[in-house]
């Protein structure tokens, strides 16, 4: 059980996908304008992230132990065609979800962190659970980094910042702080 | 005519490496190029496998044009880039151990990198191979320069040296922040701002240039 909590706040926070492994980066600097979107933005990662867990899981222990050299073109494969068939079922069954989540989906399938995390997860042999948790981790951490992005550009965008610095070097700048700042919970690890 | 062509393929050329810089005016592909820039031997190696997969995809993309269904496109594509990053992450492994292991699960995120699909959506797919592969050619060398620029940067500030040679003597304090994540996103953000204010400055001197010519 400890362990599973530790696997839950590394990825969450000591080692959150965006800000310390630089995965998912086209999302958190395109769509962190608004706190609003972000969020949803958010929300519909954990929720394919989860899926690719799943995905990862099965395709290691029943098919990939016979041929492990296609591995990444069947990760790729499997979550890209996964996730537009959870897209075309959530549109028929729940329009109301599929308009929240709705063109943040087919964006979500390109997004590196959605791989990085079944190749994590693979390398780190996590079994059905871990892996869950490890998702569910992840996808939180990656929304927590977007909608903490997403506040502090709505503040930016208030304040008198020169013509030559703005757009992506300030938000890369402030990702640079708040990258910084995430470092700080490299401590909760020697604490214990 | 044959003039032309060559100032084409040319400009075709120059036009990555340089105008359309895929990470410095693109801002395309930023994850794999944050992650191995901690030094300029990651950086040069991971510039080298995405060069090899970038051009590889798009001469086999181009030359299968005619070929591949228009519905499936996308996902023919991503599968002749993953087969190439296969084949990239196996030779480096065989080849270089120890660099594979510091750039570990980065080679496979090659996949993801959004810089390489969108090559062979928007170029490859609808030009002839010869142009293909040149275009290739420039967007991949200007990764491969922008890779390195940051990586040698990143180095030089973080540990004071250059390829493991020191640089500056024994009483160098090394920025640490530079080589861990913060660092990146930091030097980046500064290089970008660095381009930033060089276009400015051409353009106001081209403005200047004009106005004085009008006058």
């Amino acid at each position: 059980m400890n362990e599973l909590v530790w696997i839950f706040i590394s990825a969450l926070l000591i080692n959150n996908f965006v800000l310390a492994y630089f995965l998912g980066l086209c999302p958190f600097l395109g769509v962190s304008g608004r706190l609003e979107t972000a969020f949803r933005l958010g929300l519909a990662t954990i929720f394919v992230m989860l899926i690719t867990a799943l995905c990862a899981w099965f395709l290691n222990t029943y098919i990939l132990i016979h041929a492990p050299y296609l591995r990444l073109i069947s990760f790729i494969v499997v979550i890209a065609s996964t996730v537009q068939f959870i897209e075309m079922v959530i549109k028929k069954t729940s329009p109301a979800l599929f308009k929240a989540l709705g063109i943040f989906l087919p964006l979500i399938t390109t997004n590196c962190a959605i791989l990085g995390l079944a190749i994590f997860a693979t390398n780190k042999g996590y079994g059905f659970v871990e892996g869950m948790v490890y998702a569910l981790g992840a996808g939180l951490g990656f929304t927590l980094a977007l909608v903490l992005m997403a506040g502090l550009r709505e503040e930016a965008e208030l304040c008198d910042v020169p013509r030559l610095i703005r757009g992506t070097a300030m938000n890369l700048i402030i990702a640079g702080i708040l990258s910084m700042a995430f470092m700080g919970f490299a401590g909760l690890f020697s604490a214990v | 005519m044959a003039k032309k062509k060559k100032e084409d393929v040319y400009q075709e050329f120059i036009k990555g490496l340089w105008r359309d810089n895929p990470v410095f005016v693109q801002v395309l592909g930023m994850c794999p190029m944050l992650a191995v820039t901690n030094s300029a031997v990651n950086a040069l190696a991971m510039g080298g496998a995405t060069f090899f997969v970038l051009v590889a995809s798009s001469f086999l993309v181009s030359s299968l044009k005619s070929w591949i269904p228009k519905q499936v496109r996308i996902s023919t594509y991503i599968i002749i880039i993953a087969t190439f990053v296969t084949v990239t992450d196996f030779t480096l492994e065989a080849l270089v151990p120890t660099i594979h292991k510091e750039l570990g699960a980065f080679i496979p995120l090659i996949v993801a990198n959004c810089m390489i699909l969108g090559r062979q959506e928007a170029f490859a797919s609808r030009n002839s191979v010869r142009l293909a592969v040149v275009d290739a050619l420039g967007m991949a060398s200007g990764f491969l320069f922008a890779l390195f620029a940051l990586g040698s940067v990143r180095e030089i500030l973080g540990e004071g040296a250059l390829f493991g040679v020191p640089l500056f003597g024994p009483h160098f304090e090394p920025w640490v922040i530079m080589i861990l994540p913060p660092g990146g996103f930091l030097t980046l953000g500064l290089l970008l701002l660095f381009f930033n204010w060089v276009k400015e400055r051409k353009d106001r001197l081209a403005a200047q240039l004009a106005e004085s010519e009008a006058s």
